[in-house]
């Protein structure tokens, strides 16, 4: 697959020197190519989304059934009642989300200006701390803050989780950094001059400028969140504190000991789709905004 | 305090003004970076001295973990042979083939950002849901893909069960998140300049040198930067291999990170899980002082001396 990717591309470069026949061969070769990998890395989604209208004997039927007629779309409504996800959504946005989104927001706004911004003696010292801190594996960490928010009574609570979002995160603070660097300098002293402290400018002048900036961490801490199954695994262990990606596990325990019978595995993706809508749903409403905010950084989603 | 003073009045007014308002800005940075990196680093660090198990308070032990690690136990070097085999496969074949792909999407053609999208998406789904249906795509009595299998006549293929086939089974899911991989070399991609290109069409230089002398060397930086990172994923992973095989089977998938998780929040051993991400660490920060040493020979910093 790779050599012919690789032929497929080069042959383009150079297709000023081709024949039409040749040309149209190797733009065959290319978009084919292009569809093949396509077809690969949407064939899971496609498959979850179609397996969640299926009924139990179409689930299994050989050959695959590609799109059931009829569809059966209360696999939705009986999946999510199956355990009770309602609340588990509603944990998962108000108790955890956008908490989380809001305290990184803030917090790291706030950082990244004293970073950019601010002149002072050791500021680039210490944003080399900074920038250290992200090369600091989780593990490493894991244990003694899990010893620390046990002592402090915060195990089945959300605290863990959120709270130290409040304290700013190193990528975040980076690529905040980066966006306040390249406003330029006169626009700060110019309200310097007029009498402006350091938190206005960042307010009235820097804020409205940075909104860009701002989205794409709100979104990928909003991603992070949501899709986040280890810290809500190591500190939530009660049902009705369950955010949804736990639930969802709790699903598959169902389904892997119930197999082929009581629609078990279309109510499993019928609920895993429902849980990776809000995603897709915002990739495509914000396509520019994430195609940016990782080719600038390179942050991986 | 003192000291603080003293620098304080060495400083002119201004620049004092300015520390203030600085310390004032990453205060939050600041306190977090003191409760929540430093002080944990140091326990950590404590903690791997030790015995510990929640109950009980902690029991000093020297360096007995990591010598009983190394040289005493059944487990760490088939974890230790899990983790490389994954990061050695997964790394490279996923770079690879991001920067195939990536390669294939800066060519001319139409529909880029279509394409560009659904080979996105999947880096961005929640793992759970994904792992959810790998789990039901690869299962070995109602999966799709043994389905199309058995029905062109093969003995259905355990991808999960077998020990031997749970870890490539586990690389070629990682490699179906690459897409941000993707992304990010396209956009190196997109950023080479034109000129070179049209300059080594004068010299008379076919696709493949136009690719290997000119694309290539232009990207160097950011496939450094995506081996980094990947390299460093990749040992970290724990949320789809856990969900998909729990280590097994026959403890073939049991990687570092599952291991930890294992040590620390199933059996309560906080000292042994402390070492264990010392030694992560350790790996990890020798792995990528390697690379950036080595990067000096490979790596093109366009423009700079």
């Amino acid at each position: 697959m790779s050599t012919k990717t690789l032929t497929a591309t080069t042959d383009v470069i150079t297709f000023r020197k081709q024949s039409p026949f040749k040309r149209a061969g190797s733009e065959l070769l290319k978009y084919s190519a292009l569809f093949f990998i396509t077809f690969i890395f949407a064939f899971p989604l496609f498959w979850m989304v179609t397996s969640a209208l299926k009924s139990d004997p179409q689930i299994y039927t050989l050959p695959p059934i590609w799109i059931p007629i009829p569809a059966h779309f209360y696999n939705f409504m009986d999946g999510w009642t199956r355990l009770d996800f309602t609340t588990m959504a509603i944990n998962s946005v108000f108790r955890y989300t956008i908490p989380v989104v809001l305290g990184t927001v803030l917090s790291s706004t706030f950082v990244a200006y004293g970073f950019a911004k601010v002149k002072w003696p050791g500021r680039d010292a210490v944003f080399f701390i900074c920038m250290l801190t992200m090369m600091l594996p989780w593990q490493v960490t894991m244990v003694p803050l899990f010893i620390t928010f046990k002592n402090l009574g915060w195990i089945n609570s959300y605290r863990p989780l959120v709270v130290p979002s409040f304290f700013g995160s190193a990528y975040f603070i980076f690529l905040l950094r980066q966006f306040f660097k390249s406003i330029p300098e006169e626009l700060s002293d110019a309200a310097r001059i007029d009498g402006a402290s350091e938190l206005g400018i960042l307010i009235r002048i820097i804020l409205p400028l940075a909104r860009p900036a701002l989205a794409v961490v709100a979104l990928f801490t909003f991603i992070w969140s949501w899709n986040n199954y280890l810290g809500p695994l190591i500190y939530i262990n009660q049902d009705h504190l369950f955010p949804l990606a736990l639930g969802i596990q709790r699903l598959n325990r169902i389904a892997t000991s119930m197999g082929t019978s009581g629609n078990a595995y279309p109510h499993l993706m019928a609920v895993s789709t429902i849980i990776a809508l809000p995603i897709i749903i915002a990739f495509f409403l914000a396509q520019r905004t994430f195609i940016e905010g990782i080719s600038l950084t390179g942050i991986k989603g | 305090m003192t000291t603080a003073g003293i620098k304080l009045r060495k400083l002119s007014r201004s620049e004092s003004k300015g520390l203030l308002w600085g310390l004032f800005f990453i205060s939050p940075w600041l306190l977090g970076f003191l409760g929540f990196t430093l002080y944990p680093l140091i326990a950590s660090g404590y903690y791997s001295l030790t015995r510990y198990d929640l109950i009980r308070e902690p029991v000093f032990l020297g360096f007995k973990n990591y010598i009983n690690l190394f040289t005493n136990d059944p487990h760490f070097w088939n974890v230790m042979y899990n983790t490389l085999f994954y990061v050695g496969f997964s790394v490279p074949l996923g770079i690879g083939a991001a920067f195939l792909i990536a390669t294939l999407l800066n060519s001319k053609i139409v529909g880029r950002s279509f394409f560009r999208g659904i080979i996105y998406i999947p880096s961005i789904v929640p793992a759970v849901c994904s792992a959810m249906v790998w789990l039901f795509l690869l299962n070995i009595q109602y999966g799709a893909i043994n389905a199309i299998i058995t029905s062109l006549g093969f003995q259905a293929i355990p991808f999960l069960s077998n020990p031997t086939l749970a870890k490539p089974s586990l690389v070629v899911v990682s490699m179906w998140t690459q897409g941000a991989a993707v992304v990010i070399f396209l956009a190196a991609l997109q950023d080479v300049p034109r000129s070179l290109y049209e300059a080594a069409t004068v010299d008379g230089a076919n696709a493949w040198q136009k690719f290997r002398n000119v694309t290539i060397p232009m990207t160097t930086p950011v496939i450094l930067f995506n081996l980094i990172m990947g390299f460093i994923g990749a040992f970290q992973e724990f949320t789809v291999p856990w969900l998909l095989t729990q280590g097994g089977p026959m403890n073939s998938t049991e990687f570092f990170a599952i291991h930890l998780y294992r040590n620390a929040f199933i059996y309560l051993r906080m000292g042994k899980a402390s070492a264990l991400a010392w030694i992560m660490f350790s790996i990890i920060v020798v792995f990528t002082l390697i690379l950036f040493r080595t990067s000096a020979r490979w790596v093109y910093y366009g423009g700079e001396e």
